[in-house]
């Protein structure tokens, strides 16, 4: 029996993807407190931003969205959406900047659907939709994709592209004409998938304690590369405080 | 100041006037905050149809509008409300069922809309959503943009760069202005001349105002002319603007109000529980929206410890330690 839950484990895993010094562009949800606790753990000296146009807000409390005044508080500046975007499609400051996010659906090259499920003209489910996701993940360097670990999510195609990843390989986003960068790691409640270089495409890279990648393999409806992957350390002591104590203790984003 | 020069309007006679059946309308505020609630009620209340709404994340707002019944079309980029609704209810409901049309794009894309508007231009360009379905997908029937003259031809347009390489960019896309017939905006200091100071994020309702033909301010504080332009650095939207200007304390509630007052989460849970249910929504609605004559009243139907719950800090602008389960 572990002392911690899986999505302690991904807020943990996807903070220590940050890097000192990163400008870091969040989400809705589970970004935030990985972006809050690598404040505290490996990047003190990362900056958080929000496509609302807050920059280097102060966190007392974790916000419940991207326009909670909570990112509003002790900022460098207040901006606005204008301000934000213009700064990842920035060529000097969006190479600097890494983006979270999670998606409804992903396929092996990284590129994410949050619109719909089904025929665009007639949806089965529909969901919120691009918000920032898009413009993110067409500018910036680096991402860091949030998933839940499902047949339904993990898809050979995707039902609507509303984010370009890797588009169909190592020369697709030059094709389209989108800036350089991409998909860097997918965080999901069993392990950590990474991209080949050379092919652009998802490979397994670790398994969380107790997940095997045969298992990891049966959650998802395409097949990947797992013969390096290793297993991943679990929280420590020290992080599951800073996330427990300092980042959520209302567990409004950690859940029971 | 004279009378003649005031634009202070009861918030009913505002949206009577401006906001018209059928209209192009866009409303500022984001997710769960500084949303013009009181004047969406209103629309809601004087069962407005037809509208037609931009959107960029006007989450909760645009969901009351598509509960209300009053949208027919929507162009918008992210139909949430942050953890109280992931994907916003009404919205799923609508465009599941096919009531609501829909058309997709991203926030920047609708930031640089309503830019393009403000600034007289009928497009700007941007990087954002080369390759994706934004780009490659179309919501509405062709129909409808050669039908209404408001709408451009074409949802967007990618094009080469003009400049050859420069700058290292080789495609663009190509975003049409947006030019509403109204805007609505919740500000947190107003005067009767229409100068208007937003505290906090701004997001894109500075655009928005600009962009549009008529513009209703509605604010927490109504303060004496003159006393805006005491501190100037401070204001962002000049009288010439404005058309009205309507006094409504609480007037972003339930969504919140940087330095005045956070969301209410029991509100918004309470919303959460009516929403998916047609019957208990439409009570939801009788109740707050029409069984109310104004947005007074709808205040007054609120728990008052629950207000005094939400009050804003000074130091922090939001209510620390607030329950928001």
């Amino acid at each position: 029996m572990s002392d911690y839950t899986l999505r302690e484990m991904m807020a943990v895993a996807a903070a220590r993807e940050i890097k000192d010094g990163d400008i870091v562009f969040c989400g809705t949800g589970i970004s935030m407190l990985a972006a809050m606790a690598a404040k505290y753990i490996s990047a003190p000296n990362s900056t958080i931003f929000f496509e609302t146009g807050a920059i280097d807000s102060k966190l007392e409390e974790v916000p419940l969205a991207v326009g909670d005044p909570r990112v509003m508080y002790h900022t460098a500046v207040n901006g606005s959406l204008a301000d934000s975007f213009a700064t990842m499609q920035n060529r000097f400051t969006g190479r600097r900047v890494v983006g979270i996010m999670g998606a409804a659906q992903i396929d092996p090259h990284g590129n994410l659907n949050s619109t719909v499920i089904g025929d665009y003209s007639a949806p089965q489910v529909r969901f919120s939709g691009s918000g920032g996701a898009c413009d993110v993940a067409s500018f910036v360097q680096r991402t860091i994709i949030f998933m839940q670990h499902e047949k339904r999510k993990f898809v050979r195609k995707l039902d609507y592209l509303t984010s370009p990843g890797w588009m169909d390989g190592p020369n697709g986003r030059d094709e389209e004409g989108l800036p350089p960068g991409g998909p860097e790691s997918v965080i999901t409640n069993l392990g950590i998938m990474r991209f080949d270089h050379t092919s652009r495409r998802m490979f397994l890279d670790g398994f969380y304690p107790g997940v095997t990648p045969r298992q990891i393999l049966g959650n998802m409806d395409f097949g990947v590369e797992t013969d390096h992957a290793r297993p991943v350390k679990p929280p420590t002591h020290e992080e599951l405080e800073i996330l427990r104590k300092r980042c959520d203790p209302q567990r409004l984003i950690l859940g029971a | 100041m004279n009378s003649a020069q005031s634009k202070c309007l009861q918030l009913p006679e505002a949206v009577a006037k401006f906001v018209t059946n059928g209209a192009h309308l866009s409303i500022g505020g984001f997710t769960t905050n500084r949303n013009p609630m009181a004047a969406v009620y209103e629309i809601v209340r004087q069962r407005k149809k037809n509208l037609h709404l931009y959107a960029h994340s006007n989450g909760h707002g645009a969901d009351e509008l598509i509960g209300g019944g009053c949208l027919t079309r929507l162009e918008i980029a992210y139909g949430g409300s942050g953890r109280f609704a992931p994907t916003c209810i009404r919205f799923r409901k609508a465009i599941e069922n096919g009531s609501l049309q829909v058309e997709d794009y991203s926030n920047y894309q609708m930031t640089l809309r309503f830019t393009a508007g403000a600034m007289g231009v009928p497009f700007l360009p941007t990087r954002s959503g080369l390759g994706s379905d934004i780009v490659n997908r179309r919501g509405f029937n062709p129909d409808v943009r050669q039908e209404d003259t408001r709408l451009p031809d074409e949802k967007l347009i990618v094009m080469d760069n003009p400049f050859g390489d420069w700058t290292d960019t080789r495609k663009l896309v190509l975003v049409p202005a947006i030019n509403p017939d109204v805007t609505i905006i919740h500000v947190q200091k107003a005067d009767p001349t229409g100068l208007a100071r937003i505290q906090g994020l701004s997001f894109a309702d500075v655009e928005q105002a600009k962009a549009a033909r008529h513009l209703i301010v509605t604010c927490e504080e109504l303060l004496d002319p003159g006393m805006l332009k005491e501190q100037p650095d401070n204001n962002q939207i000049p009288p010439f603007c404005v058309d009205a200007v309507v006094h409504v304390p609480h007037g972003a509630y339930p969504t919140a109000c940087y330095g005045y007052y956070d969301y209410d989460p029991v509100y918004l849970n309470q919303y959460k529980e009516a929403a998916p249910d047609d019957e208990r929504h439409q009570a939801y609605l009788e109740e707050f929206v029409f069984g109310t004559r104004t947005h007074a009243e709808f205040i007054e139907k609120i728990d008052p410890e629950q207000l005094q719950a939400i009050e804003a800090d000074k130091r922090t602008g939001y209510a620390v330690g607030l329950d928001r389960r």
